[in-house]
């Protein structure tokens, strides 16, 4: 029997020492891993991006439920441990139960600091340490409404930047006179301000916090100068302190975190500490490349390799707002035996400053330009000295040696031993070697197997450079299948970016991104367009000239270029009155067929253009809208009758099938949308093969979705089961939001499904009632702008010059 | 309506009745012409007709110099009336100017299809 390792938490670093152990002694230990979230390993650095919605949850779990299913070890989720006994060698949880381990492993992390002002306990104020704090500030930013983020630290302009973007008014308070003190000079810090102001982000430095107020809930902060900010939420961003009390109890010798020697034990053999609960010299860490250091050390020491060491960490800083570009690592306080070196650009917004000493570079702050931040920190760790490059190196490696290198020469001149991965300490070597020994050829497989560029992400850039060197033509970058011949970039990147970099216009969107033609090309236009009415509901102006025709024209045109039409049928419910509207329509504009489409509905076809907005004001004038037939839109509702007629029904589908409908109608999606309720699984109206279908049973309503029956036919897939109508209404309404979301333009929901996974939909539509909610309300939002008759608006004059030639000659004198 | 007059040059409407990146149809006894406006504010006209199977080119999407027909997405040069890519084929040309805000187009070429 192997012996027992337990490890306390569940972070980052555990979750690397995981790695290393089961990668080298899969059989070693017995492991039980207690965390105190109630969800798998993620990637704690890129709350950030989640938050501001450049990322899900999704992206940024880094084990799984399998991950540790397939290497055996017990990990108990939401399971706090509240006790260790050291002489009995057992761990005690909150609830109540014991497990005994041979070797323990604390990795607590840290708490985050509180401000002890009076109302700290008001609800409405959270720190930012954990997606539940996330999820907090996500829920609060879906009201608009105000936050004041306490702290202009690292995490503190990360959570006001996301808040930002999620629509709130933020204020940034600030204890010092200048931002990222810690990190930044005074000059740094007066660009990043400016930076964030430019946001819109309100900051207040030398503002100190004296109370937080409100009655049962947080209202506003109050300073000591008796301003007052009102704030829906506080963000305690103030700093974090290590989580050692449990060791402390347990009798661990601590100071400021749980003390650990150079291989990372503690006072006690049998315990080690990883991350940032632990105390190594004198320091404790908060960022993430010591702590993986670290882990490699454990792990070496938990597999008897007692000569691994840990030594300390030159660490380095880089901000995660996207567009902000920040670098700091070092030591950069002035001082008597101390030189610098500063470059000011400041048309350009770039600040660059060195600090020297002996010929050695020891410190380094960027601003606006950080490529160059990982050669410097590298000059700065090995302390090479820097006397023969001086007159140069404040311009970068490319400069060294007199002439500027492209970026590819200036990767291929780096030595092997360059640090190329900050967060994972990959060096140039590992990278270039393991492409080679493995045959990687995607970015992907570089992540897997070297874990460069599989953190924070900055590096990747570099990574790919590597790759190509390494590969030649074999690396294929762009992996990444781009949106067109307009650009490089893949329709996931752009969705990102535009919510990332504000983007709220087609020609912004180009400009920044850097489209390589003028205006775009048929296949980009329309998916911008969709992507931008997506992102910003009621606030982006919808490009009638970026849409195809049947859009624009609201009919769907036909090969000899006259249009049908088709109008709504909710559910597929018609009556006399309609019927009889319909038919004095055909009659009147002399319209050659009238058709039953397969989705119960009728079908004018042969209007002429022109005739359109007169066909459309008679069906207007008899109740009926648009039917939405040309667009990527939810097209219909199919039904049967369910238990209004059927002897076999067993639910109101006709019902469900038109409240669906008349909730949903309107809607822009990625691609068309149709939906169907069957009444009972005999299922005539074939739910079954729908983008989402609903299958009416005794005991409620199965969701299925993911079907399809056009160029490919696929059966459907089961969402959920639920009870209620009401239930059935909210899981598609979050299932449509999450689809409008992700989904690349023209992706239907079953190809859609098959990119994301099953799994990831069901978790945050099913499983996740709060993000289900976000969803829903999303939806609901943006339908305050979407449900407007085209049709009406078209017959009381909007875009009239589509309907009527722009002039009309007779040919007189040839009749003459 | 505009009666048609035999100048070299017919005033067929105001610039600005042709949308920007958009195209408005000229009715014209012998066929329908597409009066194109770029991005950038340039005027073309072309017979309203894809090479391919006789899309009517107005409807389509227009970027840069070029228009994607709304039927089979052929993208057309509109200074050249030539299709672009791999696809081979060529749409009638008529000569156009913009003068003082209005858009004329020529006679000749309209005279000649009337004849």
């Amino acid at each position: 029997m192997s012996p027992k390792l337990v490890v306390i938490g569940n972070g980052m670093a555990a979750g690397r020492v995981l790695e290393h152990l089961t990668d080298d002694a899969p059989e070693a230990y017995q492991i039980t891993v207690f965390g105190a979230e109630p969800r798998v390993n993620y990637n704690r650095i890129l709350l950030s991006p989640v938050l501001s919605g450049e990322k899900t949850f999704d992206e940024i779990v880094t084990h799984d439920d399998a991950w540790y299913a397939a290497r055996s070890i017990d990990l108990l989720k939401g399971k706090e441990i509240v006790a260790i006994d050291r002489a009995a060698k057992t761990v005690q949880a909150k609830d109540g139960s014991v497990t005994p381990y041979d070797k323990l492993l604390v990795a607590t992390g840290s708490l985050p600091f509180i401000v002890p002002v009076p109302g700290k306990d008001l609800p409405g104020v959270v720190a930012y340490r954990d997606l539940d704090d996330v999820n907090t500030m996500l829920a609060a930013a879906q009201h608009g409404g105000s936050a004041v983020v306490v702290g202009g630290g690292l995490l503190g302009l990360e959570a006001a930047a996301g808040l930002k973007m999620r629509g709130m008014d933020v204020t940034v308070l600030h204890l010092m006179p200048t931002l990222m003190e810690r990190q930044l000079d005074p000059a740094a810090g007066h660009l990043l301000k400016k930076a964030m102001e430019a946001r819109g982000i309100r900051v207040i430095t030398k503002a100190n916090t004296h109370a937080i107020v409100g009655d049962g809930k947080v209202e506003a902060v109050r300073l000591d100068d008796g301003t007052e900010i009102p704030a829906d939420i506080v963000v305690m961003a103030v700093g974090i302190r290590p989580n050692s009390g449990l060791a402390k109890a347990a009798g661990l010798e601590v100071g400021r975190g749980l003390k650990v020697d150079d291989h990372m034990v503690t006072s006690d053999p049998d315990v080690l500490a990883v991350g940032e609960c632990a105390e190594h010299r004198g320091q404790c860490y908060g960022l993430v490349a010591p702590l993986f250091e670290m882990a490699k050390v454990v792990a070496a020491q938990l597999n008897g390799d007692t000569s691994a060491a840990y030594t300390g960490s030159v660490t380095s800083t880089k901000l995660k707002v996207t567009g902000v570009d920040l670098f700091s690592a070092g030591d950069f306080a002035e001082g008597e035996d101390r030189e610098e070196i500063v470059l000011r650009d400041a048309a350009r917004g770039i600040y660059k400053r060195l600090v020297l000493q002996d010929d050695r570079i020891i410190g380094a702050v960027m601003y606006g330009e950080t490529a160059d931040g990982g050669w410097f920190l590298d000059l700065l760790r090995k302390a090479t000295c820097i006397a023969d490059m001086r007159d140069t190196l404040i311009f970068g490696q490319g400069y060294v040696g007199g002439a500027a290198l492209d970026p590819m020469a200036a990767v291929a001149a780096l030595p092997d031993e360059a640090e190329i991965c900050g967060c994972n300490g990959v060096c140039k070597g590992k990278i270039t070697s393991t492409i080679t020994a493995k045959g990687l050829t995607t970015l992907d497989g570089v992540r897997a197997h070297t874990k460069a560029s599989a953190s924070c992400g900055s590096c990747t850039g570099l990574v790919e450079q590597l790759m190509s060197l390494t590969l030649g033509d074999q690396f294929n970058r762009a992996a990444v299948q781009p949106m067109c011949a307009c650009t490089e970039l893949g329709h996931d990147d752009v969705r990102r970016l535009i919510i990332a970099k504000d983007l709220k216009t087609i020609p912004a969107v180009m400009q920044e991104l850097e489209w390589k033609t003028s205006c775009g090309c048929a296949k980009c236009r329309p998916a911008l367009n969709y992507y931008l009415l997506a992102a910003w509901p009621g606030e982006y102006v919808d490009d009638n000239q970026s849409r195809f025709i049947n859009e624009r024209v609201h009919a769907n045109i036909q090969k000899d270029g006259t249009y049908s039409v088709v109008p709504r049928m909710w559910g597929g419910i018609t009556n006399p009155r309609e019927l009889r509207a319909i038919a004095d329509v055909a009659d009147k504009f002399a319209i050659p067929t009238v058709k039953v489409t397969g989705g119960q509905r009728i079908d004018l076809l042969g209007v002429k253009k022109q005739d359109l907005p007169a066909v459309w004001a008679d069906l207007n004038a008899a109740g009926m809208v648009s039917g939405h037939a040309y667009g990527k839109a939810l097209r219909t509702v199919k039904t049967c009758v369910g238990t209004d007629w059927c002897r076999f029904g067993t639910q109101d589908s006709t019902g469900l099938g038109i409240r669906i409908e008349k909730f949903m109608w309107g809607s822009w999606t990625p691609a068309k949308v149709k939906m169907a309720v069957s009444g009972c699984p005999r299922n005539c109206a074939e739910a079954t093969c729908k983008d989402v279908g609903v299958i009416c049973v005794d005991s409620g309503y199965d969701i299925h979705f993911a079907g399809a029956a056009g160029l490919d036919i696929k059966g459907t897939e089961v969402l959920t089961h639920v009870d209620t109508e009401d239930e059935a209404l909210a899981v598609i309404v979050a299932l449509t939001q999450l689809y409008r979301e992700q989904a690349r333009y023209l992706e239907r929901i079953y190809k859609w499904t098959k990119r994301v996974g099953i799994e990831s939909i069901r978790a945050a539509v099913v499983d996740d009632l709060e993000r289900r909610q976000a969803l829903f309300d999303r939806f609901v939002y943006s339908q305050k702008f979407a449900q407007v008759d085209p049709w009406a608006e078209r017959v009381a004059g909007a875009e009239a010059h589509e309907f009527r030639p722009m002039a009309h000659f007779e040919p007189r004198e040839a009749a003459e | 309506m505009t009666a048609y007059t035999p100048h070299d040059w017919i005033d067929v409407g105001a610039v600005e009745d042709v949308p920007l990146r958009g195209a408005r149809v000229v009715h014209t006894a012998s066929g329908d012409i597409a009066v194109f406006r770029t991005g950038e504010g340039k005027i073309f006209a072309l017979r309203d007709r894809c090479p391919h199977k006789n899309g009517p080119l107005s409807q389509g999407i227009v970027h840069d110099d070029g228009v994607t027909c709304p039927l089979h997405n052929w993208v057309i040069d509109l200074a050249t009336g030539q299709a672009r890519g791999a696809d081979v084929g060529c749409t009638g040309v008529i000569p156009v100017r913009a003068e003082r805000g209005r858009i004329h187009l020529g006679v000749a070429a309209l005279a000649g299809r009337v004849a």
